[in-house]
């Protein structure tokens, strides 16, 4: 077994071989985990907005899902992966919290999925498999060797995507 | 005074915030009391500013299953506010609130799951003890503030406090939470977080006549 790194809110971490990724009680942020499966490495970036360019104070490049995907790509190709390789797969994106009307701030959980795929699709980088929005909140674990994305949640059976 | 920003927040509006937390919490704490009846001891509120990063360790880690209360502000000042808890802790409010009528022992308790008379008690008692912070926060200040109906959420920390994270990361990459503990028999830890938008940390600010 190898390590497991620990990413936090508005975080990435790349790794490679059987060590794996991890994030905690994702909400309605999204954990992008992109790979290369030539080489087995890959990485997972825990965005909590969908875009960089909605708001002023946009220094943290991890935080949004255009300039956090952006990063975590860099960072596998400087790592040593094939950019035209690279695959993806997201989680993540729920609504925790369900009030009437629509409130913009609400929904951000539906927001960053679809500017994770945006992203993603502007980029080519193919999304095999996604597990997003509902209302529960989601641990996730990223192995880049295989590929094996596994979600789990509060009182729902372990799975693998 | 404009352009107020939580990177450099100085010492004076830091004190200033901690002392509204104070005495928010304080006000809580005695609604609390005086609802379940019985003493509650309420430890000196720490006010921190936190990197987001570091949210989930200080409530005792992202995927510990806590019960958040979150409710939205409106009024002089936009914003939101969450109470949020462990599972047990809620599971013994309540326990003591209904009179024992959960009909779990002790050791059973942290496994519970909450029915539907439960949650609701869970939520009138986070409506009851926000209700008393914002009050607090009101008569100080002079602004009117409405909270919203509240909203019950039983998940992991990290998602929890997700939702409060995003709306702050909006502004900045720290999060201003004001811890407070609660206790009496059992320990019952408790942490509120208020979430005004940057106008509103400024209306509050000059209202108290800081600004």
């Amino acid at each position: 077994m190898g390590e497991v790194y620990k990413v936090g809110m508005a975080d990435m971490a790349v790794c490679s071989g059987d060590d794996a990724v991890t994030t905690l009680g994702l909400g309605s942020c999204i954990g992008i985990a992109i790979r290369d499966p030539g080489t087995g490495i890959g990485g997972l970036v825990h965005i909590m907005l969908p875009d960089s360019k909605e708001i002023r104070n946009n220094a943290n490049r991890p935080k949004f899902a255009d300039t956090g995907i952006e990063d975590l790509v860099d960072a596998i190709v400087k790592k040593g992966g094939n950019r035209n390789r690279l695959v993806a797969k997201i989680a993540g994106g729920a609504q925790m919290f369900s009030f009437g009307g629509g409130n913009e701030t609400m929904r951000v959980g539906d927001r960053n999925a679809a500017a994770s795929r945006k992203k993603l699709g502007e980029l080519k980088i193919p999304l095999l498999a996604e597990d997003t929005g509902e209302n529960y909140g989601r641990t996730v674990i990223f192995y880049p060797k295989t590929g094996d994305y596994v979600i789990r949640a509060i009182g729902k059976p372990e799975k693998t995507i | 005074m404009k352009n107020l920003n939580m990177d450099e927040l100085t010492n004076q509006y830091y004190d200033v915030l901690k002392e509204l937390g104070n005495i928010g919490a304080g006000n809580a704490t005695t609604a609390l009391a005086q609802m379940i009846g019985c003493k509650v001891d309420m430890s000196v509120p720490k006010v921190q500013l936190l990197d987001f990063n570091k949210l989930g360790e200080l409530v005792g880690g992202e995927d510990e299953l806590m019960v958040g209360i979150y409710l939205q502000v409106e009024g002089d000042i936009e914003g939101s506010m969450m109470f949020i808890q462990k599972k047990v802790s809620a599971a013994h409010l309540v326990n003591k609130l209904m009179c024992g009528m959960l009909g779990v022992t002790e050791e059973e308790i942290a496994s519970h799951e909450f029915g539907e008379m439960e949650c609701s008690a869970i939520k009138e008692v986070g409506n009851i003890i926000t209700g008393a912070y914002l009050n607090a926060l009101s008569s100080l200040t002079g602004l009117k503030i409405y909270p919203s109906v509240p909203q019950l959420g039983i998940d992991m920390a990290g998602a929890l406090l997700s939702v409060p994270a995003v709306e702050f990361g909006l502004y900045a990459d720290k999060i201003l939470l004001v811890q407070t503990q609660f206790s009496d028999a059992v320990e019952l830890d408790g942490y509120f977080i208020l979430i005004p938008d940057m106008e509103s940390y400024e209306k509050i600010l000059t209202a108290l006549g800081v600004m």
